[in-house]
């Protein structure tokens, strides 16, 4: 059964035209009904059910290289048009004449098959939080304090253009995640730990969030008896799943179109060149069903894709959104995204991940003399313009003569993308992906990442230790 | 225009009995306009409005249920539901003694006048020039090969609340910035520098300031190399600084405190910093990019001295972070938008600013390394633990001097240690966008790693 549609094609067309009445080479409508519904424990107590509801639209109207822009959470005709005027304010030729707009037929929003969760009893959303919570205080004494977050959100989206193009999706995301803090003699530490899918409730039938829990209090317990972590640079091996953030930071964003255009990568005019160990074959798929960055069409209406950025070291092709798509005369490669109604869409990744290797995990461990382990990254950050890069440790250790040791506290590692991505000397076969948040420009999407077990040959880390 | 208090009291007015209710209602207006190779690349105009709704459901002496809404619209209907939902969520929260919104607490709200209506009066066109001439300015520079950005940008935010514990507070800001990110250098001696501008009207913003402040940052990084690990004396930046102040500010949560994750917890009166370091949260200092006469709570907004001469004075709270900790509110409440619920958390800080300008602060510390920016400060430090590692960008110091330029290295160490090293707190206070204001900082005794 199809939804009735946000707003009706009637509607649309008349807006589209309005849009356009003043000039200009493209008009869209992206329209959004967000519904989200979190809930938080902490300090042993349920603190915060929340449930929220975001509606309404944006209109872009582009004229040659400018783009104007209004959004309005009144969806009807009037609303839109007064939005439609005021985005069309950049066109200032004038006299663009009546463009009859005609879009075609709906076409049905793909099934998901997803429980979805505003139907799902709140008592049964708490009890997951109740069940984390006791898992990670009953991993040890140590455990001082729990916080477990749940949440969930339904997106229905609907695009349309004067490109004759109309889309609708219909995006199911749950999460929920563990933060720890364990005391010890040496003061406190921290763990963390999540599970974030694009699907429904179905995915609490399979993922025990008891065991979220416990990995989030290891975490925390582990870190304890942490020594600094060194400084200089070393070997460093990530274990699988660890962080796939390492491409998402070394080279994901400087392959995003809009930082291309603008010469502001440096993979700019590197298309066809090796930029990466022969061993690395990079993906950015928004197609993979169920992983944090998925959807069927992006935030433009455009179908999501699996774009290979970087084959066997060589770089393939950059990603592209509709705009940046347009100037070089090529097609978006479904990168198209925003945060919501309220912003413009931009060049974004979907799930970046680097394809398995061959090798052993722990063989490739057993052959580095002294290194560093990375279980778990936290977050990263890129200047895009000058490839340096950094990202987190949320769990490390020493590796010494081939043997995972002592763990280190917390720091950053530092490096320049296309630097680290030719000092991969050894990819595994224990690939797994994970979810993040990536912002950029001031908006957040979700994301995933994916890496099997790897081994960089040096990178700068940002210990105490001399 | 629908008018904001008078929605709050409407939603206020449906609590039934034994129910309390808090509205929060916000509207903003904003502009945008980026300026790219003389051109208007993007130019966004937009209006928001929304409501959180709490609701707070008695529960016999168990205490109460506080349940929470929100919606993205004015619209009475959508209000209506927000308030059903709100009183929903409330059934499924534990019982709290502790919960409660905030009651009026007799403490006078500052006269503050954050509303510059230049921002709304100036035509779109002179804005757009604004960015263009911004652009236009950093481009000039023939060490500059690309102008990744150059905006323009204003809001005007007006709240309103109620509840019925008593509390009725209306107020609204303006907001205007100038921002610009250069590169300047080709290949790999690329290198990056943003430059801008804040003020609360059209009037005060500098596009001359922003322009060479870009230019400065990006030209003075060319030839960077990485430099060996060493222990150094860190020189911050105003700007980096301010956003350290901001990550202490999270351990100076009362919220935090008592939730047990703060390094803070347990250590008033107890010296925690050196004693040439002051930090106080003022919002009612109309200079403060933040500064606001009433809390996100409705309680008037109070100067509250945290660390003085480097002994731990006390935390910031909001109304239950206060009745948990046995205290009273210090009128810090702070909430992300309509869409948030209230925490304890600063808006304001500032150090006692020490007798020496950058310059001063740069000879006395003859040797070291003066950090332009940072990166990684949300992976790299942490504020439970006080782990602080973060990636820099910047300037050697030699013989009291600037002198070549750094990248790919990190400064390391905690933010205990930090606060027991500090060297000199410099008398250049920059009111910056944020939390916190920026000023010189030189830290003593960090590990730079590097090559």
């Amino acid at each position: 059964m199809t939804a009735p549609p946000l707003i009706d094609s009637d509607v649309l067309e008349r807006v589209l035209s309005a849009s356009l009445a003043k000039g200009g080479d493209m008009a869209e409508v992206f329209a959004e009904d967000r519904q989200i519904s979190s809930a938080i424990l902490d300090d042993r107590r349920i603190e915060e059910l929340s449930s929220g509801r975001e509606r309404g639209a944006g209109i872009r109207v582009v004229i040659g290289e400018t783009t104007g822009f209004a959004h309005t959470a009144d969806l009807t005709e009037s609303g839109l048009l007064a939005a439609a005027e005021a985005a069309a304010a950049v066109a200032r030729r004038g006299g663009g004449g009546t463009e009859i707009v005609a879009l075609p037929p709906r076409r049905p929003v793909p099934e998901r098959n997803a429980v979805v969760p505003s139907q799902v009893e709140k008592t049964a959303k708490l009890e997951l939080l109740s069940r984390a919570d006791d898992a990670a205080r009953s991993a040890g004494h140590a455990i001082t304090q729990v916080q477990v977050g749940y949440g969930d959100s339904r997106r229905r989206v609907l695009i349309a253009s004067t490109e004759g193009l109309l889309s609708e999706d219909d995006q199911i995301r749950t999460r929920l995640n563990v933060g720890c803090v364990a005391t010890g003699d040496t003061g406190m530490q921290t763990g963390f730990e999540s599970v974030a899918r694009t699907e429904g409730f179905e995915l609490f039938g399979r993922v025990a969030v008891e065991e979220i829990a416990r990995i989030a209090a290891a975490r925390a317990i582990g870190k304890l008896d942490a020594r600094p972590a060194p400084s200089g640079e070393l070997p460093v091996v990530l274990a699988g799943g660890s962080g796939g953030i390492l491409f998402h930071e070394a080279c994901g964003h400087g392959l995003e179109a809009d930082h291309i255009v603008k010469d502001a990568s440096v993979y700019v005019g590197q298309v066809g060149q090796q930029v990466a160990s022969p061993l690395v074959t990079l993906v950015d798929d928004g197609t993979v069903s169920g992983e944090w960055g998925n959807y069927a069409v992006d935030d433009e209406g455009k179908s999501a894709g699996r774009n290979v950025l970087i084959e066997n070291g060589v770089l393939t092709d950059y990603m592209w959104d509709w705009l940046r798509g347009r100037r070089e005369g090529r097609p978006s490669s479904g990168n198209g995204r925003r945060q919501s109604y309220q912003h413009l869409p931009m060049v974004r990744m979907t799930n970046t991940f680097l394809l398995a290797g061959t090798e052993d995990p722990d063989e490739l461990i057993a052959q580095t003399p002294r290194g560093v382990y990375v279980a778990k990254l936290g977050g990263g950050q890129v200047n895009t313009a000058t490839g340096d890069f950094v990202f987190g440790t949320s769990e490390a250790y020493l590796i010494e003569d081939g043997k995972i040791t002592a763990p280190l506290r917390d720091s950053n590692l530092i490096g320049n993308g296309p630097e680290v991505l030719r000092r991969i000397d050894a990819v595994a076969d224990d690939f797994a992906m994970m979810p993040g948040t990536c912002g950029k420009d001031g908006q957040s999407v979700p994301v995933g990442c994916g890496q099997a077990t790897l081994r960089i040959g040096g990178i700068t880390i940002g210990g105490t230790a001399a | 225009m629908i008018d904001l208090v008078a929605l709050a009291e409407r939603v206020v007015a449906r609590a039934k009995a034994g129910e309390e209710i808090e509205a929060y209602v916000a509207r903003g207006h904003d502009v945008e306009v980026r300026a790219y190779e003389g051109e208007i690349e993007s130019l966004s105009s937009a209006t928001t409005g929304g409501i959180g709704v709490r609701v707070l459901v008695a529960n016999g002496s168990e205490g109460a249920r506080l349940g929470f809404a929100w919606a993205g619209s004015l619209d009475e209907e959508v209000v209506d539901s927000a308030v059903a939902e709100a009183r929903d969520n409330a059934m499924f929260a534990t019982p709290d003694p502790d919960v409660g919104f905030a009651t009026p607490d007799g403490i006078a709200t500052a006269e503050l006048d954050l509303w510059d209506p230049s921002v709304a009066d100036v035509a779109t066109d002179d804005k757009v020039a604004l960015a263009l001439e911004l652009e236009r300015q950093v481009r000039a520079d023939p060490r500059i090969r690309q102008v990744s950005s150059a905006d323009y940008g204003d809001e005007r935010i007006e709240v309103a609340l109620a509840s019925t514990t008593g509390v009725r507070a209306f107020s609204r800001r303006t907001a205007a910035f100038l921002s610009a990110s250069a590169i300047a250098g080709e290949g790999t001696d690329s290198h990056t520098g943003t430059g801008f501008s804040v003020a609360r009207g059209f009037a005060g913003l500098d596009a001359d300031r922003a322009a060479q402040d870009a230019v400065l940052r990006s030209t003075r990084m060319l030839g960077a190399i990485k430099p060996a690990s060493d222990r150094v004396t860190v020189v911050f930046d105003p700007r980096v600084v301010s956003t350290l102040l901001s990550v202490i500010s999270s351990a100076l949560s009362g919220e935090a405190v008592v939730k047990g994750r703060s390094f803070f917890a347990g250590r008033v009166g107890e010296k925690v910093a050196t004693g040439s370091f002051t930090l106080v949260d003022d919002p009612t200092d109309p200079r403060a990019f933040a500064a606001a006469a009433h809390d996100a709570e409705g309680l008037a907004c109070r100067r509250n001295v945290l660390i003085d001469s480097g002994v731990l004075q006390g935390f910031l709270y909001d109304t239950v972070s206060a009745r948990r900790a046995g205290s009273t509110s210090t009128g810090s409440a702070v909430r992300g938008g309509y869409a948030g619920t209230p925490g304890a958390g600063c808006r304001a800080l500032v150090l006692q600013p020490g007798h020496h300008d950058q310059q001063a602060v740069l000879a006395a510390v003859g040797e070291g390394v003066y950090v332009q920016s940072v990166t990684g400060v949300h992976s790299g430090v942490n504020p439970v633990s006080g782990d602080f590692s973060v990636g820099i960008e910047g300037l050697m110091v030699r013989d009291g001097e600037l002198a070549e330029p750094v990248r790919e290295v990190t400064v390391a160490s905690t933010l205990q240690r930090m606060l027991q090293s500090v060297l000199h707190v410099g008398s250049d206070i920059e009111w910056l966008p944020g939390i916190a204001a920026g000023q010189t900082l030189a830290i003593g005794d960090m590990q730079l790693s590097g090559s």
